[in-house]
């Protein structure tokens, strides 16, 4: 489907990157602990110990991702790798610090996860050359590695992220010639395409479509039929076009995300606030649709990179106490974050909220549903009262409970060296 | 820049430390019309860290810096985005361990040296892995 220029807007090739930390949480446990980089790395989830990232090596080790740890016992023991549960305050902290460095790399940084990133290199002479030093730069300053995909529309950077993964030097440019990308697409599984999950993949898969090559030169009318509008903005960013924004695409795995440019650019604290309240709220709900909990929550600001005026990427993560799917909670956790992000003077153009350690199957019910809100209210004002009164901890939400059978794994936390200054890191002279 | 504070604990405000302090020294009658905007307390994270987001604390422990003013549980500012020069404090790498050392250069050799008459100066062997982690600029030690 080719439009006319006038319908497209600007004639001008766009050119992206996807910055994407390789196994970050597992990357981040190596920063302190650099004895690490011998072993191979696993990372349990906090509730269930299941597998939420590999190191290389425990990759090849036959680890596999999301499985509970019990049934890898032997291998971890086998192949020697370092077992850590989640240090979400650790990760949260390390996230930021990437995302600040990759500001400097761009006028246009859109976070997409808590590991991957989005920028806009327009009119940057050799992008390539651009993304070995980004990605050199963030290795040394923050010690995680990245990978760099470059592509001319986000679903092509995306890919070509991928392929960077596997690449020597972890940069990898989708080709500009029609022959080199369509071989790429062509070496493309479909359900290894952004957005595209098993429901799409069947329903492609069933019309004859077998890899992202068939997927991007399919009859656009087809598509939109079989898949709807999002489907057919997908296929046409795998033919290089550009027509995704960033509230568009499809969310990351293991996070829910929501995220908006504002209307307008503002500085005003109370708008802020508002937008991202409902940012929030909107985020509750589709985790109270998945019938999980969130057990941190981060928050993101961004100024308007194209204005000549001060600019601030601000972003950050709590550890909740106790996992939640209560709108008024994590509004509230939200909220206390902006309040620490903010800064007077800016004009922010986007913000967003991404709710992360994501628990299925522990959820407390709908007595803490918002829908109840004056309900929720009382009950957590009666809820803190007690604990004031009583000390903290002596009234808790049942679903503490449910995690002990994997208490004894908050033992093999990291320590969170970069937020308490009675965990810091501990170098001998 | 962002404070330490945001460095250390996301869920504080900052900056750290308030001190007011009059930067403008005025002669005679014409306060100047920027101080309302310019002052500012002051902020010791300012003074402490450039490069917020390469700039991780340590604490040390041991005594082989103690010649260096660098005591057991004093704390680090560690640079990541410096290079070092020869004679640096670093934070070093060594084989998977991390160790405080000053670093030197012999022929293009690298090899660590304490600050303590009691310790010996530490050759890096061909066989061994290094590389510096950071780059110390400045050590915390708490007097009172």
């Amino acid at each position: 489907m080719s439009l006319p220029t006038a319908f497209t807007g600007s004639t001008k090739p766009r050119v992206f990157a996807l910055a994407d930390c390789n196994n970050f949480y597992a990357s981040c446990e190596r920063v302190f602990n650099p004895a690490l980089r011998a072993r191979p790395v696993v990372v349990l989830s906090n509730n269930d110990g299941c597998v939420v990232s590999r190191s290389n090596e425990a990759k090849a080790a036959g680890i596999g991702m999301g499985v509970p740890v019990y049934q890898v016992r032997s291998l971890i023991a086998k192949h020697k790798a370092a077992v850590f549960s989640s240090n979400y305050a650790l990760y949260g902290d390390l996230s930021r610090r990437v995302m600040q460095v990759l500001a400097r790399f761009t006028p246009s940084l859109e976070i997409y996860s808590i590991d991957e990133a989005f920028l806009s290199l327009d009119g940057i002479r050799e992008p390539g050359a651009h993304a070995a030093e980004l990605r050199a730069t963030v290795g040394r300053w923050t010690g995680i590695p990245v990978s760099v995909g470059i592509g001319p529309s986000k679903a092509l950077a995306k890919l070509a992220a991928r392929a960077a993964k596997q690449a020597p030097m972890g940069v990898f440019a989708c080709p500009d010639e029609p022959a080199g990308r369509d071989a790429l697409l062509e070496s493309t599984a479909l359900q290894d395409v952004w957005g595209i999950g098993p429901g799409f993949a069947r329903r492609l898969e069933r019309g004859g479509i077998r890899n992202a090559l068939d997927f991007a030169r399919a009859d656009a009318r087809w598509i939109k039929r079989a898949l709807g509008v999002v489907g057919l903005r997908l296929a046409l960013e795998l033919r290089g076009e550009t027509c995704l924004a960033l509230e568009e695409v499809p969310p990351a795995k293991r996070e829910i995300a929501t995220s908006r440019s504002l209307a307008y650019p503002t500085a005003d604290k109370g708008e802020l606030e508002q937008a991202l309240a409902a940012y929030v709220s909107r985020a509750a709900e589709k985790l109270r649709g998945q019938h999980a909990t969130a057990g941190a929550l981060w928050i993101f600001l961004h100024t308007d990179q194209y204005r000549n005026e001060p600019q601030h990427y601000g972003s950050r993560m709590a550890v909740l106490p106790v996992p939640t799917d209560d709108t008024a909670e994590l509004m509230a956790v939200a909220l206390e974050l902006f309040r620490a992000t903010y800064r007077p003077g800016h004009r922010y153009r986007k913000a967003g909220a991404i709710l992360t350690d994501l628990r299925h199957g522990s959820v407390q019910g709908s007595l803490f549903d918002a829908r109840d809100r004056e309900k929720s209210r009382r009950l957590m004002a009666a809820l803190d009262a007690a604990n004031r009164a009583w000390g903290t901890g002596t009234v808790r939400y049942a679903a503490e409970g449910f995690e002990k059978p994997w208490r004894t794994l908050c033992n093999s936390r990291s320590q969170r060296y970069t937020t308490r200054w009675d965990e810091l890191l501990s170098v001998a002279t | 820049m962002p404070a330490a504070l945001e460095v250390l604990n996301p869920a504080a405000d900052p900056p750290t430390l308030a001190i007011a302090f009059a930067l403008a020294r005025v002669p005679a009658g014409f306060p100047s019309p920027a101080d309302d905007h310019l002052e500012a307390p002051l902020d010791l994270n300012e003074h402490l860290i450039k490069h917020p987001a390469a700039t991780f604390i340590v604490r040390a422990s041991g005594d082989s810096m103690r010649d260096a003013g660098i005591h057991d549980g004093d704390l680090l500012i560690v640079d990541r985005s410096l290079s070092p020069r020869n004679g640096s404090i670093v934070v070093a790498c060594v084989d998977g361990e991390l160790t405080v050392k000053r670093l030197q250069k012999c022929g293009g050799r690298p090899y660590l040296t304490p600050e303590n008459p009691a310790y010996p100066a530490l050759w890096i062997d061909a066989g061994s892995t290094f590389e510096v982690w950071g780059v110390v600029t400045n050590c915390i030690h708490r007097l009172h």
